[in-house]
């Protein structure tokens, strides 16, 4: 058991817990952050996704010592107030979930993919979003969101832009 | 119009006595109603005993569970104008928490933001025997529907009375009562200012045609969406209390195992909470790692007896059937004419079998409960299909009356069907008995793989003649264990003996999503392409030349239009379909695949899916069900499969159990018939059936190989 200062959603946290916990249940269990979601326990579902430096992690497998003091987003934190994020209101505006379970993860791994590629064909979010499981089967919909994330996300970068 | 405030809540006093071992809080007076509710008004729908029969499932009862009531739903209008409906059903990802708040939108004419639904919590909402078989539209909505439009009539003729004018002049709409000749309005709340008013259903109320509806039948987001993309729902498994503890139960290595010794002495010295009682060995502690490791200092020995695999599934399902009924409720057996006399004097003869394997529901949430004890009082929050058969069965496990029980039910992470059981619920309520504090357990995926119930597993024999001229004369269909929910043919065929044959299933199973439907039809639409091909007609013809009803006609015709059904394939490309009727919803399924001959892959490349289930009430929700049965669908037809041996689980890992994932989905297209005219069915599950025998046909189409068994390419097409 050890202190472990952690920084998620630009709050900071102390937890005293053993580092080979993994970060899922700290989130969970230690700090009620329960919008990451528990599906298999070993990476193969998605449902426990959070963004560890910008880059989409699978909490479930990853040990909350390695993750110390390193930049954690969860669900909890992505949106600004009342305003949410161009992903979360477009899965809002395509109605891509059913039971919703999965929306937590499937929102955190499209904000991480459209980092990387803020224009991606039906093809590569496919490709990209493989490791995310819905049981619900709202595939679909969940690649349309996306896609209309980022059209959502390149006007506004546009319009910043074109104001400047 | 009789004064609707003077009509009082039908339930007799001495009722009351009779029930006493489970007095309900429904089975209230008016005034305890308003106690209960505040001021306003009530308006109580009474289900009639026949479809109380019905949703029961042919009236039978399990042990530990209180018979229905008569009260089904009721909807509270309070004086702040706030709309409050209480329904036992639950919110599994169906989106009925909007669908229904729509039906009360339409008939209520208040906006939808003012409704809160109720759902699935027992002592709030009148009893229900859960949400399946796609029961909550047809019945559910339509009481909705007519308790809405009753509060309606008793507003507006409280408008009339106050104003001294003709009911039929007023007009209700966006939460007032308007008078467009004296041009004054008065909104609900108003109106509700101090009353104590209550209305009883059933009566004769002329509902909105669906024809005119304006907020039903259109597309709506999930009400409570926003609480979802943000994270902030509270799932089953997403519940806390203050000094909660988290439990886990220590599981036999077989199934049907007993418990030979236990030491928990080391356990019990880590500062955990052990119980042991009968076969139920588990821990509690204020942390998961800490319940693990007191797990896993538990020393404990059981015993079995060995059980069979896989490989002698089919052959053992066949042998060992069992005197009894299929609890589907469906019957067991159908004779129609002489089949033995028609089938030797067919032209053609032919006999196949048809397998299916277990398979796993694997909702995304596992089984989840939070139990506490305030006494002998317990409460539960858990994901259940069934909050009322909970209870039962908590009711039955600690041997206490069931009004010291409430079961709640967060909107969970979906069901299919696996979760009509209280597995959890008893467990964390044995440990938080024990610990004397909140117990909160949640099932690893491998628990939930193992120790939730599967869909049956069955072997089907059909036997059939048919003339040259491709008239089906003789049907003969023996289902072993799957069971009968969609057994019947809608064929027309003279001669016909159709039997379900129920088996001790050696592993434990029970509904999922469409139940033996799917199996059934792979079984029927499979042989009816094979007929097809024996007499060389096109398989659409000839489902239409022995086919009468209009409404499955129509499906079939309208998904070959949309698909181009005759058009020219080209190398490698195979058409199918599949289609029927199931839970009064008429769908029809046609799959378009690609085979690699090369490496034997198989490619689903397109479905296209017509479905008719009478008027439909938000066809955005329901596309998203249809879409959503395809890809399940997809599942048990290509790949899903349960590994059993000797009473375990060899694929309790979602790296060993394949689920349709993006890269399985292939082009889907839907058609909808609105069948204004129709009542409204259900949509969660009769889109699944036309799937496996839609890509079966089309493999065969493409390669002129025949799978009769499903999964159907576990492991690609070569290996089948």
């Amino acid at each position: 058991m050890s202190t472990i200062h952690l920084a998620i959603n630009g709050k900071p946290y102390a937890v005293d817990v053993d580092p080979q916990t993994a970060l899922l249940t700290v989130l969970r269990e230690h700090l009620d952050l329960t919008g990451s979601k528990y599906g298999c326990g070993e990476g193969q579902c998605g449902a426990c996704t959070v963004l560890i430096d910008g880059k989409a992690q699978r909490s479930c497998i990853t040990r909350v010592g390695s993750v110390a003091e390193k930049k954690i987003t969860t669900i909890e934190g992505l949106a600004h107030g009342d305003r949410l994020h161009p992903v979360q209101q477009a899965f809002l505006d395509v109605g891509a979930m059913q039971c919703a379970y999965c929306t937590s993860g499937m929102i955190m791994s499209a904000v991480a993919l459209l980092q990387k590629n803020p224009n991606p064909q039906p093809n590569e979010i496919v490709d990209l979003m493989d490791g995310n499981v819905c049981r619900c089967g709202t595939y679909p919909r969940i690649v349309s969101a996306i896609q209309k994330a980022a059209k959502a996300s390149r006007e506004t970068a546009a319009a910043k832009g074109a104001s400047r | 119009m009789k004064d609707k405030s003077q009509v009082q809540v039908p339930l007799e006093p001495e009722r009351y006595e009779l029930r006493a071992a489970s007095p309900y809080h429904f089975e209230l007076g008016r005034r305890d109603f308003f106690k209960f509710l505040g001021a306003g008004l009530v308006v109580v729908s009474v289900l009639k005993t026949a479809v109380i029969a019905q949703e029961s499932g042919g009236g039978r009862q399990r042990r530990g569970e209180s018979l229905p009531q008569e009260i089904n739903a009721w909807l509270h209008i309070g004086e702040n104008g706030k709309v409050t409906v209480y329904t036992g059903k639950v919110e599994i990802g169906q989106n009925i928490r909007t669908s229904l708040s729509q039906a009360v939108a339409e008939e209520l004419h208040v906006p939808i933001e003012n409704i809160e639904m109720v759902m699935g919590d027992t002592q709030l909402t009148p009893f229900d025997m859960g949400t399946f078989g796609s029961r909550t539209t047809p019945t559910m909505n339509l009481q909705l529907r007519k308790v809405a439009s009753a509060a309606r009539d008793v507003l507006v003729n409280l408008a009339a009375a106050q104003w001294k004018t003709d009911a039929q002049h007023l007009v209700a709409a966006g939460g007032k009562i308007t008078d467009p000749q004296g041009k004054r309005s008065v909104e609900y709340a108003a109106l509700l200012k101090g009353q104590q008013l209550t209305e009883t259903l059933p009566q004769e109320d002329p509902l909105i045609p669906a024809a005119n509806w304006t907020v039903a039948g259109k597309s709506m987001p999930k009400v409570d969406g926003r609480e979802f993309v943000t994270g902030q729902h509270r799932y089953p498994s997403d519940q806390r209390l203050p000094d909660m503890m988290y439990g886990k139960v220590l599981r036999p290595p077989a199934f049907d195992a007993t418990v030979v010794s236990v030491d928990t002495q080391k356990a019990e010295q880590m500062g955990a909470t052990v119980v042991h009682d009968g076969n139920f060995i588990g821990a509690a502690a204020p942390t998961t790692q800490l319940a693990e490791a007191a797990l896993a200092a538990i020393h404990a020995e059981w015993k079995s007896e060995p059980q069979i695999s896989n490989k002698e599934l089919f052959d053992y399902l066949r042998k060992n059937t069992t005197e009894g009924k299929d609890p589907t409720g469906d019957g067991d057996r159908y004779d129609t004419g002489s089949v033995d006399q028609a089938m030797s004097s067919a032209d053609h003869q032919l006999r196949q079998t048809y397998t299916v394997q277990y398979i796993a529901h694997t909702p995304l949430e596992p089984r989840a409960a939070l139990a506490k004890w305030d006494g002998d009082q317990l409460t539960v929050w858990t994901g259940t299909q069934r909050p009322f058969g909970v209870r039962g069965q908590l009711a039955e496990a600690f041997r206490i009356p069931e009004d010291k029980i409430r079961v709640l039910m967060p909107d969970m992470g979906s069901g299919y069907g696996g979760k009509h059981t209280g597995e959890t619920a008893i467990e964390a309520a044995r440990l938080a008995r024990a610990a004397k504090r909140p117990v909160k357990v949640i099932w690893t995926r491998e628990e939930e793989f193992t120790w939730a119930y599967f869909r049956p597993a069955g072997v089907i024999d059909v036997m059939s003649g048919v003339r040259k001229d491709g008239t089906i004369t003789a049907w003969e269909f023996h289902n072993y264990n799957s069971g009968s929910a969609g057994i019947k043919t809608y064929y027309e065929i003279p001669n016909q003996r159709i039997v379900f044959h129920a088996v001790k299933s050696p592993l434990r199973q029970g509904s999922y999503r469409a139940l033996a439907a799917t199996a059934n039809h792979f079984a029927r639409e499979s042989h009816m392409d094979e007929l097809a091909h024996t007499v060389k007609m096109d398989p659409l013809e000839f489902r239409l030349k022995n086919l009468k009803n209009e409404r499955l006609r129509a499906v079939f015709e309208a998904a070959a239009k949309q698909f181009g059904w005759g058009k020219s394939k080209s190398e490698g490309q195979g058409f199918g379909m599949g289609g029927g009727f199931e839970k009064l919803g008429n769908v029809a399924t046609f799959a378009e695949i690609n085979v690699d001959r090369k490496s034997g892959e198989v490619k689903i490349v397109r479905l296209v899916t017509a479905f008719e289930c009478g008027a439909i009430v938000n066809p955005d929700g329901l596309r998203n069900q249809l879409e959503g049965s395809n890809v399940q669908g997809l599942g048990g037809a290509l790949f899903e499969a349960i590994q059993f041996d000797n009473g375990k689980i060899l694929n309790d890992r979602l790296s060993q159990y394949r689920v349709p994932r993006f890269s399985d989905v292939p082009v889907m297209e839907t058609v909808l018939i609105d069948r204004k005219d129709i009542p409204s069915a259900g949509a969660g599950e009769c889109p699944l059936i036309g799937v496996a025998p839609a890509i079966a046909n089309a493999i065969f189409d493409a390669t002129g190989k025949r799978l009769r068994a499903l999964p159907l390419i576990p492991n690609g097409l070569k290996a089948a």
